[in-house]
């Protein structure tokens, strides 16, 4: 049944694109809302009838992945949540990804946010993934949420130096100093990997500038699309690795799945939201190309 | 007097945090935090003032019958609402008066609204009434209500299943589905704008195509795409972003400059 959808969504889609180019031939252009139609039924369509894909990890992912992979078990993680419900579709699947692997290559985990909203998502990460994959870990001993501060930038100038002045307790406001995972940990240099998500602003930018170059601490970053880019200037040296939107998530899940037989059985939905945006960015990529001969027959006719 | 002072406490400040960063000293450190301590402390109270503009621009709207004025409401009751499910949470099974207390306080908010925006002297003391009558209600239910409880200093409240629906199954999905509607413009702005008019246009649109075939593995030679997208992204990409940044930062350096030696005053408004 569910091929049966996916061959009639693929056919009213190219069937209906083909006809555009015909339209486009005799230099017609195409409305907003048709594209609009097309865009819809893209999206939908392998949300109804799923469409999985397999992925390979590309290597600025890779270089994430393998440092958390090759760490010592025991090593000292701190994961910052710092987005808020709209990136929440991008960046959450990487922070469920990226939790479960370090927690089952049995790292100590310290979870944080500096954005309010980050603070109830990173609370989603604790119920939906840590709880019920993890339930012999211990909270403040395996892991442990010291959850929002507000300060922005300032939290983070401060912890560089001194985490348990800006953070004195845990999130369920137990004392740090109370807690053993934080027996060894005084500041963000004692952290073997500081992975921060997010995009905005505070973010993975400035995790690099205030905590990451000044404490030589190693940086692994996860961020919604439209914010990658910008940060390649800062990769391999300044971040080890890095994962840009549903793509880098997707990439990511893929290699856990390869490499950590538990993981298989787990929801991977990067993997599962790569059907409907590889079949928008193939409709897109159409548009494109429909718009260009609607454009050259349009000169041509101009000309003559 | 009202403008020399806060040049130069700008000038101080601003020239002890230039030197400061070169001097690691723990003294220096001290008082470095200290005064990012200051800045988390203005922060908050800069939170208060947001809220209290929030209401004055809010009221405004309604007194001027503004277009959609009325949805001012609505932000209003959902920012107290928020603050209330995040500050309160059931002590027993039930709930009490809970969701009779959150109607009160919520009906106060739009009493106290619409006392602000009327300019009828009768209208005013009635709304007046309105408020202070449910005011006292509503600190009434909280008093005498043991089915809940405040939590100022705990963050019981966030465990509050009121604020988890409201924050999951309100607030995610509509900034979600801003969020996503981005795909529909992008989709629209994409077919009219990637078009081969000249030759920067044509190198634009080839490594748009470049990078949106990167993600796709029906394209043939998707391996060949897959390495040309990924020079595109880390050497083009790289350098042209790594100018921006470096021209970012002599940016920030020279308007700091111009702020601490007073040339720039924008920051002063018109006082």
């Amino acid at each position: 049944m569910a091929h049966l959808g996916v061959i009639i969504s693929m056919l009213v889609i190219f069937g209906g694109l083909a006809w555009l180019l015909f339209r486009s031939i005799k230099g017609r252009e195409v409305e907003r809302r048709v594209i609009f139609v097309f865009i819809f039924v893209a999206v939908a369509a392998p949300i109804l009838f799923p469409i999985t894909f397999e992925e390979h990890a590309s290597p600025v992912v890779k270089g994430l992945f393998d440092h958390i992979d090759t760490l010592p078990p025991g090593s000292r993680v701190l994961i910052s949540f710092d987005y808020d419900p709209a990136m929440a579709p991008e960046v959450q699947p990487m922070a469920n990804a990226i939790s479960f692997h370090c927690l089952d290559r049995g790292h100590k985990v310290v979870f944080m946010s500096l954005w309010a909203t980050g603070q109830t998502l990173l609370f989603n990460t604790l119920e939906d993934v840590i709880r019920p994959e993890f339930p012999d870990l211990i909270d403040g001993v395996d892991f442990i949420s010291t959850g929002y501060k507000a300060g922005n930038e300032g939290v983070l100038n401060v912890i560089v130096s001194d985490f348990k002045k800006m953070f004195p307790t845990d999130v369920n406001g137990v004392p740090l100093d109370s807690v053993p995972i934080f027996d060894e940990i005084n500041s963000c240099a004692d952290f073997d990997l500081i992975v921060a998500l997010g995009g905005g602003r505070p973010g993975p930018k400035e995790w690099v500038l205030f905590v990451g170059d000044p404490a030589d601490v190693p940086i692994g970053v996860g961020v919604a699309a439209v914010v990658a880019p910008q940060l390649y200037p800062y990769y391999p040296r300044q971040i080890i690795g890095m994962l840009g939107g549903v793509k880098g998530a997707a990439e990511y899940e893929s290699e856990l799945a390869h490499r950590h037989e538990r993981f298989k059985n787990m929801a991977q939905p990067g993997l599962k939201m790569m059907g409907p945006q590889t079949l928008a960015h193939i409709v897109i990529i159409c548009f494109i190309v429909i718009g260009n001969v609607a454009f050259f027959r349009s000169r041509r006719r101009k000309g003559n | 007097m009202r403008r020399q002072i806060p040049f130069g406490l700008v000038f101080i400040f601003g020239i002890f945090m230039v030197f400061q960063f070169f001097v690691p000293h723990e003294k220096s450190e001290w008082v470095y935090e200290f005064l990012l301590d200051w800045i988390i402390v203005i922060g908050i109270f800069a939170l208060a003032l947001g809220i209290w503009s929030l209401f004055k621009v809010s009221v405004e709207k309604i007194k001027q019958g503004k277009e959609g004025g009325n949805y001012s409401y609505i932000t209003l009751v959902g920012l107290y609402m928020m603050m209330a499910f995040g500050f309160t949470q059931q002590t027993g099974d039930g709930w009490g008066l809970y969701f009779l207390w959150i109607m009160l306080c919520s009906a106060c908010i739009v009493s106290l609204m619409r006392l602000r925006a009327s300019t009828d002297s009768g209208k005013k003391r009635m709304w007046a009434l309105a408020s202070g009558g449910l005011l006292v209600a509503a600190v009434l239910v909280a008093i005498f209500d043991d089915a809940w409880a405040f939590f100022l200093y705990t963050p019981e409240g966030l465990e509050n299943s009121m604020f988890e629906i409201f924050f999951d199954h309100i607030m995610m999905p509509i900034l979600a589905t801003m969020f996503s509607l981005l795909a529909f413009y992008i989709a629209s702005a994409a077919y009219r704008a990637f078009r081969a008019r000249n030759v920067l246009a044509s190198l634009l649109l080839l490594a748009a195509l470049l990078v949106m075939s990167r993600f796709n593995p029906f394209i043939p030679g998707a391996e060949y795409v897959a390495n040309a997208s990924n020079w595109l992204m880390n050497v083009p990409n790289l350098a042209a972003q790594r100018a921006i940044v470096i021209g970012i930062g002599l940016g920030i350096v020279g308007t700091a400059l111009k702020i601490i030696l007073g040339i720039e005053r924008g920051y002063m408004g018109r006082g």
